[in-house]
């Protein structure tokens, strides 16, 4: 990211713009989603993938299971307050370029659940591009998502991607990968100095959302 | 359902075996509810299940009276029988001061989740149960979700940290 970026920069405008809208044409094309069917909406996103209304055509020609590989992720369904964390870890593991879809009423702002324990709108927690009403929206309304997000990638330019993400990762979710220093000396000092703001948490200790104890 | 006389000798044998496990009965539309102090819950069961053939709980869940009523709490226990078709409700009545009552998973091991779940949202502690925390909400929630005086609302705004 940080090369396109300078590269951007030392180009005349002439050669950005028309780099800009092959690599946007590209993108768009092959927009691959993640799996993030929670509720009900994933019914509906499994409907507009088969055969009637084919999802393909637009180029989400196949749904990754692993974020890594995917460019969307097309939140659909309630998203619960246990459930948040998981969907922060999962849009971090999504390399850039990527797009968030909030469908349905309950990823968009909670839908009829205004409760304790559902998180009211995805867009708390992932920022979200495309938002699709309905509860469940039909199939036929996450294509036209899908095309209103290729025209929204084709107005980009990428010089405009950046990896500033991380900072914001830090501070919310941790990489599991790393062993836990639970109730440590370690993760007290560095908790004391993450207050002060002295010194950002480092990968190796979790946040409030890694510490509690299974679940 | 003619099978209310039947039920009905059940409460009479239990009542035989021993007279303070039957603190009071009720008997609406055809079921049969039993009052059990919350001392004699796991005997009960024990003795429901082995000599009677309740062989299945159906369910094991948690009510709340409203925090002025006294006792607060009621645990209701559905007893099934794949044997003779009965069902039996049995119902355990707390006070909000000593919310404690023995565990039935040594009678019927699907009590495990259902009393996690009455602890969860409850607060209803089970003494002797092998693993009892949370099990639907978030393990840092504060507060006992369904109880009445938990606003429906929660308290705070969610924020990732």
């Amino acid at each position: 990211m940080g090369l396109e970026n300078n590269l951007w920069e030392s180009l005349p405008d002439v050669v950005t713009v028309k780099l800009d809208a092959v690599i946007n044409w590209a993108r768009k094309s092959s927009i691959w989603p993640a799996t993030f069917g929670l509720a009900c909406c994933a019914i509906e996103m499994m409907n507009s993938v088969s055969a009637r209304n084919d999802l393909s055509r637009f180029g989400a020609e196949t749904f990754r299971a692993s974020p890594r590989q995917a460019d969307v992720m097309i939140v659909s369904g309630r998203v619960s307050r246990k459930m948040a964390p998981v969907l922060r870890r999962i849009y971090d593991q999504m390399p850039e370029p990527k797009w968030v879809i909030s469908m349905g009423a309950c990823a968009t702002s909670g839908g009829v659940f205004d409760n304790y324990a559902i998180v009211q709108g995805v867009d708390k927690i992932v920022p979200v591009d495309i938002y699709i009403p309905g509860c469940p929206p039909r199939p036929e309304m996450l294509v036209h998502a899908i095309t209103m997000l290729q025209e929204k990638i084709m107005k980009e330019s990428v010089k405009d991607r950046y990896d500033t993400f991380e900072e914001e990762s830090r501070k919310s979710i941790v990489p599991g990968t790393l062993p836990v220093t639970e109730g440590t000396a370690l993760e007290k000092e560095t908790e004391i100095e993450v207050a002060q703001n002295k010194v950002s948490r480092p990968y190796t200790i979790p946040s409030r959302h890694e510490r509690r104890k299974s679940s | 359902m003619a099978d209310t006389a039947v039920l009905l000798e059940f409460v009479e044998k239990l009542k035989a075996e021993n007279a303070d496990w039957v603190a009071n009965f009720k008997e609406t539309f055809g079921e049969v509810t039993v009052f059990v102090p919350r001392e004699s819950i796991v005997d009960v069961a024990w003795v429901l299940k082995t000599k009677h053939g309740f062989d299945m709980l159906a369910d094991l869940c948690g009510a709340d009276r409203g925090p002025e009523e006294d006792p607060r709490f009621e645990v209701n226990y559905h007893l099934f029988s794949t044997k003779h078709h009965n069902r039996l409700r049995l119902k355990v009545l707390l006070s909000e001061d000593a919310p404690n009552l023995g565990t039935v998973t040594t009678v019927w091991k699907t009590a495990d989740w259902h009393e996690r779940e009455t602890f969860d949202l409850f607060g209803v502690i089970f003494d002797g149960h092998p693993d009892l925390r949370r099990i639907l909400l978030p393990s840092d929630f504060d507060g006992h979700a369904l109880r009445k005086d938990y606003p429906l609302r929660g308290y705070e705004p969610y924020s990732l940290s």
